[in-house]
């Protein structure tokens, strides 16, 4: 590099606009805010498990065809998704290196969370509105 | 721009895991992060039983057996201690957030709290299958 005018600058302007993107607070206070809608869902989830392990097709139709039940489904796929696609991103920017392998990771992982969140919704919809019929 | 610039010693690693004591932040961090990973695979399994409840009784009963299986069982086990688990440590790492609870006596006992709440959660889920007949 000696002799090119990149002698002269400094450390600093060598660093300038190679830094953070400005995107994390954002990302940090969505996972939060996720988060916190995540814990009252999860619950409902987590207690809503045992009877629908206990019941059939049926039970569970109906249990789903309640607009509440309907609804709560909805919101914790979609929030759980989410967040999951957050918090995935940060496990795969911590633990990945090259720059082309944690795009195509970062990537995978925005396309399944939203395939998954769609696919849940889709499928809440159609037994909630038809009743678990064909 | 990029090259490393000449008679600048390589920058050091951060510690292998394997140097650490262990302790009780140290194990909640770990399984907090553990727990993230297995409750992605745990939403994927989530899709999938909605996917077979709206596909019919067939499917229903079928993807129902897979989870009503002994791995089947472990696996949905495992994954309840996970939700809790990841869930009290969230807000563990929320009171972090604001500031709060960085002596190490306060944080390892939230972390242990975390633990021990998760332990409490999963086996009450677990007890209201088994007292309602759903295992």
């Amino acid at each position: 590099m000696a002799g090119t005018p990149n002698d002269f600058r400094t450390p600093m302007a060598r660093a300038r606009g190679l830094g953070a993107a400005k995107h994390g607070v954002g990302h940090f206070i969505a996972e939060r805010v996720s988060g916190i809608a995540l814990i009252p869902l999860a619950l409902w989830a987590a207690f809503s498990g045992p009877m629908l392990a206990k019941g059939d097709f049926a039970t569970a139709a109906v249990w789903l065809s309640q607009p509440l039940n309907a609804v709560l489904a909805a919101a914790f796929v979609v929030v759980g998704f989410f967040h999951l696609r957050l918090t995935m991103q940060v496990v795969i920017e911590d633990y990945v290196e090259g720059f082309v392998g944690k795009s195509a990771l970062l990537m995978l992982n925005l396309f399944v969370c939203v395939l998954g969140a769609g696919l849940g919704v889709f499928a809440i919809l159609k037994v909630a509105l038809l009743g678990g019929a064909l | 721009m990029t090259e490393a610039t000449p008679g600048v010693r390589e920058r050091p690693l951060s510690p292998h895991l394997q140097v650490w004591r262990w302790h009780a932040t140290m194990a909640g961090s770990i399984l907090h992060r553990g727990s993230l990973v297995g409750l992605y695979v745990g939403a994927l399994i989530l899709v999938g039983w909605l996917l077979s409840l709206a596909a019919g009784p067939d499917a229903y009963a079928t993807y129902k057996g897979l989870l009503g299986s002994p791995l089947g069982k472990l696996v949905l086990f495992g994954l309840t201690y996970a939700l809790f688990f990841n869930m009290a440590s969230m807000v563990r790492h929320m009171i972090w957030d604001v500031g709060r609870g960085f002596q190490p006596k306060v944080a390892d006992t939230l972390t242990i709290a975390s633990f021990v709440f998760a332990a409490v959660a999963t086996v009450a889920v677990w007890l209201i299958a088994a007292s309602t007949g759903a295992l």
